[in-house]
C-alpha cells in the first residue's frame, strides 16, 4: 500500500495536468461562464449553510423547550407570533432577492457572451464525420484555404469564429479549456467564437454521442503565438516534397495506386479522395484517427496494418497489403510532415 | 426468491438473448463464408456500408440513385452482365465495356460486396428490419425477376396512337 501511494497520487495529480479541464479560463468565453458558475456556487453553498444552520437551530432548541414556553394548553403568546412573522418575512424578501440577482448575473453574462468583439476574425470551418473532424481554414483565395484533420491551431489573443457542420449525425464540439459545447447538425450550420487568452495545448471531445467510436474523437487544440501560427499555417499550405529515399518512394506509389488514394487526399498529389482525413501533413499533426494513437512509426504501422483492430467500426477497411508494403506506406507517411 | 421463480428467470433470460440484433460484422467476416452472398445481403451493417460507398465512389455519377443516366438503370430487372450478387462483384472490381471502371485497388473486396449488397436493394424488396432508419434509396417493391432478360418495348408514337383508337 505504501508503494502504490506515490502511483494513485501521481495518477491523480495527471487529471491536473490541464489539457483538458472544465474550468475552461483559458478564452474568453469560458472564463465568462467560469465566473458565472463561481457567483452560483458560492451563492447555493451560502444557501445551503443557512438552511443547515436553522435545521441544527431547530433541533438543538427542541419541540419541548418551545411547548414549556407556550405555556401547555399551546396558546401561541403575541410576542412569539409577530417575531415568526418578521423571521418570514425575511426569508421571503431574500429568496426573491437572491433569485433575482442570479438572474441578472445570467443575463449579464449572456449580453458579455453576445458583446464578444468580432473585429477580423480567423474564419474556420469544421465538418463532424464518424469519427474525426474535418477543419477548413476560409481565405477568399481557394488556394490559400488550409484543409487539415483532427487538429485545430490558434493564434492566441485573436478572435475565431468556427462555422460547424456534420456529415453525417450530431456531433458537437467541445473544447473544455476555451468555451462551451456548440453541436454540430447535418443539414444545418451553426457557429462558434473561440477566443484564447493562453499558449498550450489542449484536448477536444465530440461531447454528442455519436455512435460507436464517440470516445476516439478527439481534436488537438494547439494555442500558439501569432508568428508561430502563421509559420504553421504556410507549412500546412506548401504541398509535401515527393519523397526521395527508395522505401518512401515505393511507398508514395502505393498510396497513388492501391486503395489509399480512393479515400484520401495529398496536397500535390494525383491522391484526391476527399472523403476520409487529409493527409497532406499527417506526420506533423499530434496524434493520428482523431486521438486515438501519438503519431509515430509503429503507431502508423499498425492503423495501416489494420484499422479495425484498433478503432472497430471505423469507415477504413484493412487493405491487403504485404509486410515490405506495409513497411513502404509507412516510410512514405513519415514522410508527410 | 423460491427455487420455482428463480427457474422461470432462466427460459426468459434465454428468450431474451435472442432479442439481440445482429452483430456489426466491420471486418467482414462475411468473407470466409461459404455463401458471401447470403452473408452480405442479409446484414444491416453491409447495407448501409454499401450505400455510404456508393455515395462516396461517385456511382450516381453514371447511374444516378439508380434510375440511369449516362450508365444503365439499377433499380429494374435489366441486368446486362448478371444480376446475382457475384456477377455484381465481378462487374465492380473487374470493370465491364463501354464505360463501367474496374474498381479493383481503389476499393477492398469486402467493399465490393458492400455495394453490390446495396445495389441489389435498389430493385429488390429489402428486409424491414436490414433498412436504415433514414434511408431513402431502397425500393420498396417486389424483386423483379432477374433470371430472364425482357426485350426492351420500344414505344413509338404511331403505336401509341394505334392503343388509343
Amino acid at each position: 500500500m505504501k508503494r502504490a501511494a506515490p502511483l494513485i497520487l501521481a495518477l491523480l495529480s495527471a487529471g491536473c495536468s490541464g489539457i483538458q479541464s472544465a474550468d475552461g479560463r483559458d478564452g474568453i468565453e469560458g472564463a465568462l461562464i467560469g465566473n458565472l458558475f463561481d457567483v452560483f456556487l458560492w451563492t447555493t453553498v451560502a444557501v445551503y449553510l443557512c438552511v443547515l444552520g436553522y435545521l441544527a437551530f431547530a433541533v438543538w432548541r427542541g419541540r419541548g423547550h418551545r411547548r414549556a414556553q407556550a405555556g401547555l394548553q399551546g396558546e401561541p403568546q403575541p410576542e412569539s407570533e409577530r417575531k415568526w412573522r418578521i423571521g418570514l418575512i425575511v426569508f421571503s424578501g431574500a429568496t426573491a432577492l437572491i433569485l433575482a440577482g442570479l438572474t441578472i448575473a445570467t443575463w449579464l453574462t449572456d449580453r458579455a457572451l453576445a458583446k464578444a468583439e468580432l473585429a477580423s476574425p480567423i474564419e474556420i470551418e469544421i465538418i463532424g464525420n464518424q469519427w474525426w473532424w474535418e477543419v477548413r481554414y476560409q481565405d477568399p483565395v481557394a488556394s490559400r484555404i488550409v484543409r487539415t484533420a483532427n487538429e485545430l491551431h490558434l493564434p492566441v489573443g485573436r478572435n475565431a469564429r468556427i462555422t460547424l457542420k456534420s456529415n453525417d449525425v450530431i456531433h458537437s464540439l467541445w473544447v473544455p479549456n476555451l468555451a462551451g459545447k456548440q453541436d454540430l447538425i447535418p443539414g444545418r450550420i451553426s457557429d462558434l467564437v473561440l477566443h484564447p487568452q493562453r499558449t498550450g495545448v489542449f484536448r477536444a471531445q465530440c461531447a454528442e454521442f455519436c455512435g460507436l467510436q464517440h470516445a476516439k474523437m478527439a481534436l488537438d487544440v494547439t494555442v500558439e503565438s501569432e508568428a508561430e501560427f502563421g509559420r504553421w499555417k504556410a507549412a500546412q499550405l506548401a504541398p509535401p516534397p515527393i519523397p526521395t529515399g527508395s522505401e518512401a518512394l515505393a511507398g508514395y506509389n502505393l498510396f497513388l495506386n492501391r486503395q489509399c488514394s480512393s479515400c484520401h487526399n495529398v496536397a500535390g498529389t494525383p491522391a484526391s479522395g476527399q472523403v476520409a482525413p487529409d493527409l497532406s501533413h499527417v506526420a506533423s499533426r499530434r496524434t493520428i484517427a482523431a486521438g486515438t494513437l501519438p503519431t509515430a512509426h509503429a503507431a502508423l504501422g499498425a492503423w495501416v496494418a489494420d484499422p479495425q483492430a484498433i478503432k472497430p467500426g471505423n469507415n477504413m477497411p484493412k487493405v491487403p497489403l504485404t509486410p515490405a508494403e506495409l513497411r513502404a506506406v509507412t516510410a512514405y507517411l513519415e514522410t508527410l510532415k | 426468491m423460491s427455487s420455482r421463480s428463480r427457474l422461470s428467470i432462466l427460459p426468459l433470460t434465454l428468450v431474451l438473448v435472442g432479442c439481440d440484433r445482429e452483430a456489426r460484422d466491420y471486418r467482414s467476416l462475411a468473407l470466409q463464408s461459404h455463401e458471401p452472398a447470403n452473408a452480405f445481403g442479409g446484414n444491416a451493417y453491409h447495407l448501409a456500408q454499401g450505400q455510404r460507398l456508393y455515395g462516396w465512389m461517385n456511382c450516381a455519377g453514371c447511374h444516378a440513385h439508380g434510375g440511369g443516366g449516362m450508365g444503365p438503370p439499377l433499380r429494374d430487372d435489366e441486368w446486362r452482365y448478371g444480376g446475382n450478387m457475384e456477377q455484381m462483384v465481378a462487374t465492380i472490381l473487374d470493370g465491364r465495356p463501354n464505360g463501367m471502371p474496374a474498381f479493383r485497388d481503389r476499393i477492398t473486396e469486402d467493399q465490393a460486396w458492400q455495394l453490390a449488397t446495396y445495389v441489389r436493394s435498389l430493385s429488390a424488396r429489402t428486409r424491414q428490419d436490414m433498412l436504415a432508419g433514414r434511408a431513402d434509396e431502397p425500393a420498396n417493391v417486389e424483386p423483379p425477376v432477374l433470371d430472364e432478360r425482357k426485350p426492351v418495348r420500344r414505344v413509338t408514337p404511331k403505336q401509341d396512337d394505334a392503343t388509343e383508337e
